[in-house]
């Protein structure tokens, strides 16, 4: 195993992002020009091209806009190994943002997926200001019946 | 004001999963060998300049997949692009596309008159294994974490599009059936054998909705595809091909931006369509165009696409293609090369594209060939979502 470690800047907007997640929180920017508001947070609105400066905490909570189940191997440029599969990712419209959050859903059975359904992000007990403070997103209504 | 710019000449390589036959030099040089003899141009002349042969070479192939670094440096030699003007162009999925427009730019300056654009990828080398790459294209903090590469990327909109209009898979699976039927009368094609829709859907599911038969393979090969000014046009064979319309429409950074689902969302493929067809004087674009070979890169993709260039509204792409109106001998043939479900070499994908509009035009598709094309048009898809639109046509 040959490791190749990169360090990436997160950011003077991501920094906070990040250290809004200890606080179970997702830190979002908003645009006085356009109204969007984006999260992760970001320094420029790409549309309006104008410096964002407000920012807004949202809720862990939001919708699904779609989602999938991955269950082809491939390596993890993370780890030089292969991914474990299958798991389910979605995109997440949580409450109050423009623009969706990509990230892991906790439900394995693609059958109780559905666009528009309710979800809620679960946190570590321990968080230290990384992605990896949130676990995944569970599904946070009745799901669709697995039998359907 | 741009000079006029036709296309003179295209060659490719036959592609398929595995050359061990040659060097990346090599492979590259068959494709320049067949671009040069298709435009009367003798092999010599590549290397002469001047108005004998081509004035500058570029190149372009998807970084990260062959595990090397500065592709530009590698096919010099095959090209003939020792001791001439040469740039390197990587925009993902979109090189070849944005290759073709590179070469146009310089052409229509009044800079050069003869400029080749070389497009090349070797995906052998690393297997096959194009996702571990694709995932690195993207933030590391925010979205490497979940993504699976273009497979998790185009499920996502495969999803959010069968959701919304309710298709049918088995309607998304008729564009690779349609795919094999060309890419069988295809000699350049890589995956030729005819499939059947059961057998589509039988196929493995790689990321829910897209299974292994929704999706274009990995490919070696090359592409050369030779750009003229009108002197540059002189003495040249075969019909020269005008450049009527170049657009390219970048999009955000974030996946979760680009996707469509978001408010964020631009419709990047509309947009250079719209500014497309503005530039080449088109209002009906199934009407006006002849024939088109669009990026496709999965099937739910083709038809999703086929609405955003304006050949059927909204979720009527599946039943376009049902209806048969995109096969050769329908009234908007997409991809009658077998398109990129078919044939994948990524770095060349999207030149192939502007070669097969151009070789339509040329009269030169042998069976694949539309009868009478006089427009044709070429897309390409890649990086984050964005999308490249190129029409060509025998009028100036």
């Amino acid at each position: 195993m040959v490791v190749l470690p990169y360090r990436y800047s997160a950011g003077r907007y991501g920094s906070r992002f990040l250290e809004a997640l200890k606080d179970q929180k997702f830190l979002a920017s908003r645009c006085r020009t356009c109204e969007l508001v984006l999260v992760p947070p970001r320094i420029v609105c790409a549309g309006c091209f104008k410096k964002m400066e407000e920012f807004i905490d949202l809720p862990p909570t939001g919708s699904l806009t779609s989602y999938t189940q991955v269950t082809f191997p491939f390596i993890d440029p993370f780890t030089g190994e292969k991914r474990p599969i299958p798991y389910c990712y979605g995109m997440i419209r949580l409450d109050g943002a423009d623009n969706t959050f990509q990230f892991f859903l906790e439900e394995k059975d693609i059958r109780r997926i559905r666009i528009g359904l309710r979800v809620r992000a679960v946190f570590r007990e321990e968080r230290e200001g990384t992605l990896r403070d949130i676990l995944y997103f569970r599904t946070a209504e009745i799901p669709p019946d697995a039998e359907t | 004001m741009a000079r006029p710019v036709a296309i003179i000449g295209t060659g490719q390589t036959d592609h398929c999963s595995r050359r061990q036959d040659v060097s990346i030099p090599e492979m590259i040089h068959e494709a320049v060998d067949r671009a040069l003899m298709n435009a009367g141009l003798s092999p010599a002349s590549a290397t002469s300049g001047g108005s004998g042969g081509v004035d500058a070479v570029i190149i372009g192939n998807m970084e990260h997949f062959e595990g090397i670094h500065l592709s530009d440096l590698w096919p010099v030699e095959g090209s003939g692009g020792f001791g001439k003007p040469g740039i390197k162009v990587a925009t993902g999925g979109c090189t070849g596309t944005s290759l073709a427009i590179a070469a146009y730019y310089m052409v229509a300056s009044g800079l050069y008159d003869r400029v080749m654009a070389v497009g090349w990828e070797m995906l052998s080398a690393s297997a096959g294994e194009t996702s571990t790459g694709i995932v690195t294209a993207f933030d590391p903090i925010y979205e490497r974490p979940t993504l699976a590469g273009a497979i998790s990327a185009l499920a996502i909109l495969a999803c959010h599009y069968g959701e919304r209009y309710r298709i049918p898979p088995e309607q998304a699976a008729l564009a690779m059936v349609k795919a094999r039927l060309n890419s069988s009368k295809n000699p350049h094609a890589h995956l030729k054998k005819p499939v059947t829709v059961d057998e589509v859907m039988a196929s493995p599911m790689l990321s829910y909705p897209i299974r292994l038969l929704d999706m274009c393979p990995t490919s070696d090969g090359a592409c050369a595809v030779i750009f003229a000014s009108e002197e540059g046009v002189r003495n040249s064979a075969g019909r020269p091909s005008w450049v009527r319309a170049v657009a390219s429409c970048h999009n955000h950074t974030y996946l979760g931006d680009t996707f469509s689902g978001s408010a964020t969302y631009k419709n990047t493929l509309q947009a250079a369509a719209r500014l497309a067809y503005r530039q080449a004087g088109i209002t009906r674009p199934r009407r006006e165009i002849d024939m088109a070979e669009i990026y496709s890169p999965c099937t739910f993709a083709e038809l999703e696409w086929l609405e955003d260039l304006g050949f059927c509204g909204p979720g009527e792409g599946g039943r376009l293609i049902e209806s048969g109106a995109t096969e050769i001998g329908g009234d908007i043939p997409v991809n009658p090369s077998g398109g990129v479900l078919c044939t994948n070499p990524i770095g060349a994908t999207g030149l192939i594209r502007v070669a097969e509009a151009a070789i339509q035009v040329r009269g030169e598709g042998g069976e694949r060939q539309v009868p009478g094309v006089r427009t044709a048009m070429a897309t390409g898809f890649g990086g984050s979502f964005w999308n490249e639109v190129l029409i060509v046509s025998g009028e100036r």
